[in-house]
Parts: structure tokens; sequence; C-alpha cells
């Protein structure tokens, strides 16, 4: 009972994902490889801002992010339109719900990883790059592929943040969960299923993988 | 030319307050017990450290002064720290190739089959580090940070990791690399006998401050520092072979003008080797002894005596331009009347050769 409606939710969903979780690694990689390494006595402030999505619940923050990115709020003036009811504006969204389940398993594998290795190759001559490069990115891999699969199966399951500023503007807006939910309102549970089970799967699939691949690294740590 | 290092660094326990002129070649050891800040001082040459107001400079090189601090990768130095850490994504040769791939052309003295031939690692290339023994572990470190051809090598007690079988394995190629080498080394060390092998010049630290600086036989037999206090306090003479007798099994030895004679006959002519003897089995008499089993005696003259206990005194003596230690009892010191300037014999039990 998969209609062209429900497919153009279920591809922009997976656009989404992917576009969020690119974003993701650009900016958790520098931001979880410094918390990793700091020992300034703020950290601790960082690190709560950055679990914050964990512990809100979705409407909080997709409230404030509709204040935000919504006509009158400071962001507009610096875009044409409103980035609210926007596929930009649920990126936004989505990197800042998602933050946390890339950051952490990056922080930890950095700190697997430790220092050493980097001066080691420091004093091999290696470059601040060159060290990142040939050491840490593939030191770090297990860490980076969990990132990776947490912040797509967690910006998929997507849902009150969507709702708050999303809307639901099909092929822009209209992702796999809001899908599900019309739905289950217009008590259509034949295409509710399929949806739901197709992300149950995906989901699944994802989880299976990235924990057979890291028997020996621990995919998540609250 | 020299390596010369000034700072300051003030610490919980302690303050260390260095001001030194190492050599540019040889080996030179930094020796110390734990938490004399041996290691912040091979770590501030290294440039892994950065102590705020430190001085240092490496022959024409300013690494470091107010102004300037110049990064590890750019100094050129090779450190091998206490634990391989050996890079695990990689093999053996990966982990050999990876400082080697760095090194400008102009700059290579050292190539990758030399590193791996001085430390016999060439049947390890395609192994992973994991699979390796904690010995073998530290043998590729070795080589990969000779690879890298640096000019200066700093070791951090690179054999501490190791239990004593190990050490003794590695201790051999360590002595390769200060004979064959022209890489000066600064080897950070809490073992005497380590010290005692490899090092020309000493550094004596303690709480941050050094006790004494100079020529390991020096070091090693000057009262006023601890080590001629410890049990196993030794001196270091320079012997040149005389010849060997085979039929007894024995090596005759020259020290300035007297004869030493030691067992084994691996050595030969014109030789020149390092002869250990323990303060302990140095005893004094008054006459030259005949009718005893004791191969080595030596005309020697006191020249400072110093009570460690209410039984024990340790004398030093001078042979030729060399120093031994003997460590007595106080009755013996009165009985035999042993004052500054008196010539006895020395009667020498054992003696090891380093060569």
């Amino acid at each position: 009972m998969i209609t062209a409606a429900d497919l153009t939710a279920f591809f922009l969903t997976i656009r989404l994902a992917l576009v969020s979780t690119l974003i993701l690694f650009l900016i958790g990689t520098p931001v979880a490889w410094w918390l990793a390494r700091t020992r300034w006595s703020m950290k601790f402030i960082a690190d709560a801002v950055i679990a914050l999505p964990l512990v809100l619940p979705p409407t909080v923050l997709g409230f404030y992010l509709l204040l935000l990115l919504g006509a009158n709020g400071p962001l507009s003036a610096l875009t044409s339109g409103t980035l609210a009811f926007s596929f930009t504006g649920l990126v936004l969204g989505s990197v800042i719900y998602s933050m946390p389940f890339v950051i952490q398993p990056l922080q930890d594998a950095f700190r697997a990883v430790g220092n050493r290795p980097h001066e080691v190759a420091a004093t091999l001559g290696a470059t601040p790059l060159d060290r990142f490069i040939s050491i840490t990115l593939p030191m770090a891999r297990p860490g980076f592929l969990t990132a990776g699969v947490l912040g797509f199966a967690h910006t998929l399951g997507e849902f009150g943040v969507v709702l708050m500023i999303g809307g639901n503007i099909p092929g822009e807006t209209r992702v796999l969960s809001i899908a599900i939910y019309d739905h289950v309102e217009s008590l259509n549970y034949a295409s509710a299923h399929w949806l739901a089970g197709a992300l149950l799967v995906l989901s699944f699939i994802m989880l299976a993988a990235v924990y057979a691949v890291n028997r020996q690294f621990r995919v998540m740590k609250l | 030319m020299s390596l010369d290092i000034i700072f300051t660094l003030r610490r919980q326990e302690f303050t260390l307050d260095l001001n030194l002129k190492l050599p540019d070649e040889g080996v030179t050891a930094i020796f110390g017990p734990s938490g004399s800040g041996k290691t912040t001082l091979l770590r501030a040459i290294a440039g892994l450290e950065r102590i705020p107001g430190a001085y240092i400079r490496f022959r024409k090189d300013l690494w470091q002064n107010e102004d300037t601090f110049i990064p590890v990768h750019k100094r050129n130095v090779g450190v091998v720290f206490q634990v391989p850490s050996l890079f695990s994504h990689l093999d053996v040769r990966g982990n050999i190739e990876y400082g080697y791939k760095r090194v400008t052309k102009k700059h290579q003295r050292i190539s990758l089959n030399e590193a791996i031939e001085l430390l016999e690692i060439d049947h390890l290339l395609d192994r992973n580090p994991v699979e390796l023994s904690g010995g073998e572990q530290q043998r590729v470190a070795i080589a990969r940070t000779l690879a890298a051809s640096p000019d200066l090598l700093l070791m951090d007690e690179p054999l501490s990791s190791l239990d004593n079988k190990l050490k003794l394995t590695i201790l051999p190629y360590l002595e390769k690399l200060q004979r064959t080498l022209e890489i000066p080394i600064i080897y950070v060390s809490h073992s005497t006998d380590e010290v005692a092998r490899l090092a020309e010049q000493l550094v004596i630290l303690k709480n941050g401050e050094i006790l004494g600086h100079g020529r390991i036989e020096d070091m090693l037999t000057r009262l006023d520092l601890p080590l001629s206090h410890r049990s196993d306090a030794e001196a270091l003479l320079s012997a040149t072979v005389i010849d060997t007798d085979t039929d007894f099994g024995l090596t005759r030895l020259d020290v300035d003008g007297n004869v030493v004679t030691v067992t084994g006959t691996n050595l030969t002519e014109n030789d020149l080797v390092k002869l250990r003897i323990a303060a302990h089995d140095v005893s004094l008499t008054l006459d030259k002894q005949s009718g005893t089993s004791i191969q080595n005696i030596l005309p020697v003259t006191v020249t400072q005596i110093e009570e460690e206990n209410s039984a024990q005194t340790l004398v030093k003596l001078s042979l030729g331009s060399h120093f031994l230690l003997a460590r007595i009892t106080r009755r013996a010191v009165q009985d035999l009347d042993i004052t500054l300037g008196k010539n006895l014999y020395a009667q020498i039990k054992s003696v090891a050769v380093l060569s």
C-alpha cells in the first residue's frame, strides 16, 4: 500500500539523514577532537550543551528553533525567506538534534587512541594535519562508523522537531515519521505498517552492522 | 657545539631548575629516581612539552626561547618511549616506513635497510604489532625512530617496560647503536647497569636539581654523589688489551701501565674496553700479598675516605689516572691506619669487561 507520496517521504528522509550526517561529521569531528584533548576547566559546560538534545523533549528543541528560524527570528534577517518549514531548516534542526549521537562516539574514539600515537608521529616528522589523517582517522575508524550510523539512524526517526519547524510539505518537509503519523491519524493502518516496518528493519540492519563490525567498541555510552 | 637547556619549572613536589650544556655527541645519560624530572627534561628537549620561559638550543638551531617555539615535527629529534607505542593500524613495515617517508632525501642518513638490519627485525616486517613480544616491539620502535634519520636521539627508559631477561636481549642493540651511529643520544634511566654500559656522560638529577654532571667514570666514584653510596657502587676503568692466554682462558689488559687479568679470550689485541669493578669486590692490603688466589693486585693511593655508617667506610683510590672504590669495615680502616695519601695494594676479586 505504498503510495507515490510515501516514496517521496521515504527518499526525503534518507536525503535529510545523509545531508545531516555529513554536516555532523564536518562539525562534530573538530568539536569531539577538541573535547577529547582539552584541559579546559569549563569543559563540563560544553559537554552539557551538547548532551541537551538527549534529554530535552524534541518539541522544546523544535519550539526554540521555530523562534530562531521563524519570519521574525534573528536568523531570518540573514536569509531571504524564513528557514522554518523548509528543508534547510530541517537539516539545521536535525544537526542539533543528533549532535550528541555523533560527538560522543567520536570523543570516546579519540580518547581511546590517546595522545601517544600523535606524539610519536610528531617526532617522526608528521605535521599536525598529516598526523590527523595518517594516525587519528584510521585509528578512530570504529568511532567514525558508530557516529555515522547513530547520527543517520537517529535523524531517520526524528519526529518532534520536524513537527514544530518542518510542517508537512510533501517533498520539502514531509518525512517518514510525519507520513506515518498522518496515516495513523486517518486510520490508514496498512500504509502506516509498511512505513513503520521499513523504518524498523532499516534501523535494525544498520545498528546490527555497526555492532558486528565494532565488537570491541562500545557503541553508546550515556 | 652542544645542546643547551635552561629552564625553571615549579611543580607541586619540587622545582625543576636546570642549566645544562650537554655534548652533541656520544651517549649522555640522565640518571635519577622516578619523579626527579628526567622525563620532563626529555619532553622539553623534544618539544612535546612547552615549558614557559625555557631556553633550548641544539647546535646552531634555536628550539625555544621567549618568542620561539619550534614544533616537534620540525626539530628532527627521534624519541624512543618507555612503552613501544607502535601504530596498531600499520604492520611492522608500515611503522618503520612512517618516519622514513617523511624525511627529505637530503636529510636521509640512515637507510631503511640499515635500521632493519641494526635491530635484526627483517623477519618481522609483515607482522602486526600486536603479534610481537614486548622486546620485539621495542626493537621495531627503535628501528622506526632511526629510519627517520634523527639529528638527536632521545630515549626515555626504553628498557623499563621489559623484564630482566628481555632487557639483556635489547641492551646489545643499544650498545651497537652507540658504537655505529654518529647520532648524539640522551638516555634517561634509573638503572646504574644500563648507564654504566651505555653512557659516556652522566647527569644526576634528584628532586629537580642537578647533583652532578660530567664523565661517567667521575660521577660513579665521586663520594659526594649518591651513586658511590649504593650497594652496587662500582668504578669504570678504560683498558687496552695486551694479549690473550688461550691455555688458561685469560686476557691481560693494560690500565695506565698496570696489568689487569680477566677471564675469557674473545677480545683481540689493542681492543679498547671498559672494566667495571664493584666496590665490594675490592679489599686493601698494606703489602703486596703472595700466595693468594687473587689475580689482580694493583698499587693504589688513598684519595678520599668517607664513613658510611658505624660499620662501613668507603675509600676512594687512585690508580694512575683512574679511580677505584673499596667498601671496607671501619675497623679495618683503623687497623691498617688508612689515611689520605697512603699507598696500598688493592686486591680485586672480580672484574667485568664491557666492550
